[in-house]
This record gives C-alpha cells, sequence and structure tokens, in this order.
C-alpha cells in the first residue's frame, strides 16, 4: 500500500498549507475548545464558527467537499446522545411509546451535534493541511514530551510499513480459505484464533523489525536521545494569523457568554 | 472510505470533540497526564534507550493489527483493539505509552476521536485498560501457577475486561457531561462491549498462544518489565472497585459543565432552569438509590472476584491431585 493511501494529508498550495504547523495547531484546538465554550441554543455563534471554518476550507484548496465528507464519520456516535431527547426534563413534543421527546432534549442533542461537527473539521483541516511530521514538530515545539512525539514519529514511519505486512497476512488468508460471500469457514472461535494467531505472527515480526531498527540506529550512533534541529522562527505572518485567530475565538465565547 | 481501511468497524469508544463537558474533558486530561508521566519514566527505566524504537513500532503493529479482522456473522466482522495485548507482551507501563500514541495518532491524522476530548479517550483506552488488563493477566496467572492455562486465559480474560472496563468509562464519563443519562449509556455500552469484548479475548488468546510457543522469552519480557505481580492485581481491582462506586454519581447531574458555570456564576441566564424540574422529576431520596447501587456494584464485584479465586483453586487442587 503507498503512503498516500493512508494519509489524510492534502498537499496544494494555499495560505493555510503555508502557515506555521505550531499555529495551526493552537489554533484549531482553540477553535474545538470556543465551540465547547458555546452555550446550547447559541445558534448565531455556531453559525459564526461554521462560516469562519467555511471560509479557512476555501482557502485552503482542499475542497469543501473532501472536508465535509471526512467530518461525517464523527456522525455515528451521536448515537450515544440520542436519549438525551427523552432524558431531559422539559416540555413534551412527541411521545415515543412511554417516553417523550421534550424540546429541551432535543435542543440539546441538535446542540451537542453542531459542537461535534464544528470540532472535527478543525481537526480534518489542520490534517489536511499539515503534512504529519509538521504536526509532530510542532507538537514538540509546544513542549509534548520529547520522547512521546519520538514514538509517534516512529509510529507513522512505520505504519505503512506494517499495514503492508497485515494486507500480506490478509491475503495469504483469503487465498486458502473458501469464504460463501460473508460467512467464513469454520467456528466463530475457529476464526477468531485464526485472526488471533495472525496477529500474533504480525506482533513477532513487528517486534523483531524493531530489534533491526534499534540495531541500526546503535550502528548509527544512537545514544538514547532523539536529536532533531531547533523548529524555524515564526514569521510575522504566522504570528499576525495566530493573533488575530484567537483574538476573533477570543470574541466570540464572549459573545456567546454574554448573549 | 479511507479511514476504513484502517479501522473496519467504526468502534464506538473514540469519544468526538462537542459530547463531553469540558469538566469532564478537563479531568481525563489530568488523568492522562498523570498516566502517560508515570508510564514515561517507568519504562525508561525499564528498556533504556531501546524505548523509542520498540515503542514507536510496536504502536504501528496496533494500528495495523486493527486491520485484522474476522467474520463474525452475516456481514458484521470483529477486529482488535490490542490494548491488553500490548500491556501483556510487554508490561503495563510500555503498553499505556504505545496506546497513548495509538489513541493520540488515531484523532491527529484520522480523526477517529476528538482532539479536546483526547485526554478521556487516552484515559480509557491508554491509562485504564491496560492496567485493568494487566491486573485481570497477574492475577489468572498468579492463581494458576506456572501452567498454561493461566497464559491463554488469563490473556482471554484480561482481554475482555479491559475492553469493557473502557467502556465503562467511557459512558460514565458521557454521563457526567449531560450527553447521556448513565442510566441508558452504561447499560448500552456496557453490554455492546460485554460481546465485542468476546472477539477481543479469542484473538488475543490466539496471538498469545502463537507468541508463546515461537517466541516464549517475549512473553516473560512482560513480566520482568513490572515488579511486584500482586500490586498490579490490586490496582487492576480497586480500579474497578472505583468506577462503580463513581457510575452512580453520574446520574443526578444533567450537565456537568452548566452546574459548574452555575456555580461560578458566569452563565447567569441559566436556559430553563432545569434545577427546578428535577425535584419532581425522579429523584426523590436519590442519596439513598446511589448509596444502594454502590453497595450493590461493590457487593457484585467481590463476589464476582470470590468466585474466580475459588474456582482457579478448586481447579488448581484438581490438577495438583492428578499430577
Amino acid at each position: 500500500m503507498h503512503i498516500h493511501a493512508l494519509d489524510s494529508y492534502r498537499p496544494a498550495e494555499s495560505p493555510v498549507h503555508r502557515l506555521d504547523p505550531r499555529v495551526k495547531l493552537v489554533l484549531a484546538v482553540s477553535l474545538i475548545l470556543a465551540a465547547a465554550l458555546t452555550p446550547e441554543r447559541a445558534w448565531a455563534i455556531f453559525a459564526l464558527l461554521q462560516g469562519l471554518l467555511l471560509v479557512i476550507e476555501l482557502f485552503s484548496r482542499v475542497g469543501l467537499g473532501l472536508v465535509q465528507q471526512r467530518s461525517l464519520t464523527a456522525l455515528p456516535f451521536t448515537l450515544a446522545a440520542l436519549t438525551v431527547t427523552f432524558s431531559t426534563p422539559g416540555r413534551p413534543l412527541w411521545m415515543l411509546g412511554p417516553w417523550a421527546i421534550t424540546e429541551a432534549g432535543l435542543l440539546r442533542f441538535v446542540s451537542i451535534v453542531i459542537r461535534a461537527y464544528i470540532s472535527i473539521q478543525a481537526a480534518v483541516l489542520l490534517a489536511a493541511t499539515t503534512p504529519f511530521p509538521d504536526v509532530l514538530w510542532g507538537m514538540r515545539a509546544l513542549r509534548i514530551p520529547r520522547t512521546l512525539v519520538a514514538i509517534g514519529g516512529f509510529l507513522y514511519r512505520y505504519l505503512f510499513v506494517l499495514a503492508d505486512e497485515a494486507q500480506r497476512l490478509l491475503r495469504a488468508r483469503q487465498a486458502r480459505s473458501a469464504a460463501p460471500d460473508g460467512r467464513g469457514g469454520g467456528s466463530l472461535a475457529w476464526r477468531a484464533r485464526v485472526a488471533g494467531g495472525m496477529a500474533g505472527s504480525l506482533f513477532i515480526r513487528s517486534y523483531e523489525r524493531s530489534e533491526r531498527i534499534y540495531a541500526a540506529m546503535l550502528a548509527r550512533g544512537y545514544d538514547g536521545e532523539v536529536r532533531t534541529m531547533d523548529p524555524p522562527a515564526l514569521r510575522p505572518v504566522d504570528w499576525a494569523v495566530g493573533a488575530v485567530g484567537l483574538m476573533v475565538l477570543a470574541a466570540v465565547v464572549v459573545v456567546g457568554q454574554v448573549t | 472510505m479511507l479511514l476504513s481501511t484502517v479501522s473496519p468497524v467504526p468502534v464506538p469508544m473514540h469519544i468526538p470533540d462537542g459530547f463531553l463537558s469540558l469538566v469532564v474533558a478537563l479531568i481525563g486530561w489530568v488523568v492522562a497526564v498523570v498516566g502517560i508521566g508515570l508510564a514515561l519514566w517507568r519504562s525508561r527505566e525499564a528498556l533504556g534507550d531501546r524505548q523509542v524504537p520498540l515503542m514507536g513500532v510496536l504502536a504501528a503493529f496496533i494500528f495495523a493489527a486493527q486491520m485484522l479482522n474476522f467474520t463474525v456473522a452475516g456481514g458484521t466482522s470483529g477486529h482488535f483493539v490490542g490494548g491488553a495485548l500490548a500491556a501483556i507482551l510487554l508490561g503495563p507501563w510500555a503498553g499505556m505509552l504505545v496506546m497513548t500514541t495509538v489513541v493520540a495518532v488515531q484523532a491527529l491524522l484520522f480523526q477517529d476521536g476528538g482532539l479536546l476530548v483526547m485526554g478521556a479517550n487516552i484515559t480509557n483506552m491508554a491509562i485504564i485498560a491496560p492496567l485493568v488488563a494487566y491486573g485481570v493477566y497477574r492475577g489468572v496467572r498468579l492463581l494458576a501457577g506456572e501452567e498454561r492455562w493461566g497464559l491463554l486465559a488469563g490473556g482471554a480474560v484480561a482481554a475482555w475486561a479491559s475492553v469493557v472496563v473502557s467502556a465503562t468509562a467511557c459512558a460514565i464519563e458521557l454521563g457526567f457531561s449531560g450527553t447521556s443519562p448513565i442510566g441508558v449509556a452504561l447499560p448500552a455500552m456496557a453490554g455492546i462491549h460485554v460481546l465485542i469484548g468476546i472477539g477481543e479475548g479469542l484473538i488475543t488468546l490466539g496471538a498469545l498462544a502463537l507468541v508463546s510457543v515461537v517466541r516464549p522469552d517475549l512473553v516473560e519480557a512482560g513480566r520482568s518489565s513490572a515488579r511486584g505481580g500482586l500490586r498490579w492485581v490490586w490496582a487492576g481491582l480497586a480500579l474497578a472497585l472505583a468506577l462503580t462506586l463513581i457510575s452512580p454519581l453520574a446520574s443526578p447531574h444533567p450537565d456537568g459543565l452548566e452546574r459548574v458555570a452555575e456555580d461560578i456564576g458566569f452563565l447567569e441566564a441559566a436556559q430553563d432552569a432545569p434545577y427546578e424540574i428535577i425535584p419532581d422529576y425522579v429523584f426523590p431520596g436519590i442519596s439513598n438509590e446511589a448509596l444502594a447501587t454502590i453497595v450493590a456494584g461493590v457487593a457484585g464485584t467481590i463476589v464476582v472476584f470470590g468466585l474466580a479465586v475459588g474456582l482457579a483453586a478448586l481447579y488448581r487442587r484438581r490438577a495438583v491431585s492428578q499430577a
């Protein structure tokens, strides 16, 4: 599998792509925080945040459709929130068997879904406009423990190698077992054990690969410290975008709290 | 869908942003940061400069292993989460680090789970799950002595328990956030994951069976990196008890954030004033009810634990007398 088949980065020439990863990371998290701080039923504030996101999405040239389509992945989780429509006390709107859907419950549910949708768009935009290694160094610059970031870097480096390995295992299983549509052979426990054996052999292959990698690192002078270049200084435009962005979000939060 | 190649089934445990109140998200971060800090320190002690390459590649392994699915019935398929296997084979601290990285990259790269609520997701899947898994695993192995069934049964039960306990923690967080009432979320989440956990248990069993034959040294490696086997058993049991104690408390707060906002006073125009409605809602004598639930939960946990100990002791005595 080629690296691009899994990576969510979409290369393009845009001001959003050029923005410093540290600034993008801070702004994305701040926007999600602003959505979390916006009270329920503050529809105008929600619309404002969504409008802001749409403008950035247009500027980023990754395609509105792509961002919206990827953002839908959070929606299955809304099932978990569906029950608030019944459990929130308030004026009943409809009866559904023994349960009453209340007005307050319905409005709370809609607010939760909107908040989730706004938040995930910010995360999608960050991932689509920033190569993952840049996100990693952005995190390190923001004082996330060095070791953790280094582990994240290794994960990203070997994710695609091991995904290939897993696909070879799956192909081998398919080649050896007839599976009439949807039904595998053998009992469920047997099928699970086969999958377990595959996981075990993938584990051993990964473990032994890590031993070879470690030996190769030692041969190249690794002493337990992961050394990287210092991040470049923020350009004036990064400072400006970051400061303006944070001020706009702060203003949105304040307006949301007051009204 | 690109995502579906990595995660064939949308596991309903990665909480997206917007579903947790700010207070719950912050508590999740506090627990996560403390857990990660301890894990970084202890695993560095055990692994030295091998820490980064080993943890990194094995985190990629967990990701790739989640592609290994198997048909359950009629088009649905189970797949693998991996937290328990990581904790058993690498030890609990290293397992926590590996799972933390997996959860973080899932959120940052694939938007599987939110950024602001990442602390809570890490707490559920990367702190609680490996801890409970390791505690259960050590417990079964201590009871089984040197028997091989201890490794296999311990692994399977540990994997099952880790999935169920993380789902429980997830439901409790949703309950405290006012996103889903605990009375509905807890049985639903725990119920689904009692089933999902069986698949996880069987896959972990299969993986351990293979690894223990091909590389028996790796199975014992996880043991040496965490000293004090019995202490892990107690830690796992204490955590399960703590969750049982917390869960009934989650119900009286329909919305944690709103409540705190009220207390601090920055949200004066409280919408709808839900607290006037609560007294004549359902909760008269809530303290007794909560207390009863707590007592029942504690009793249940002790009974199940006692049963497990008794059965294992019985089995062992028979095995000894046969030998």
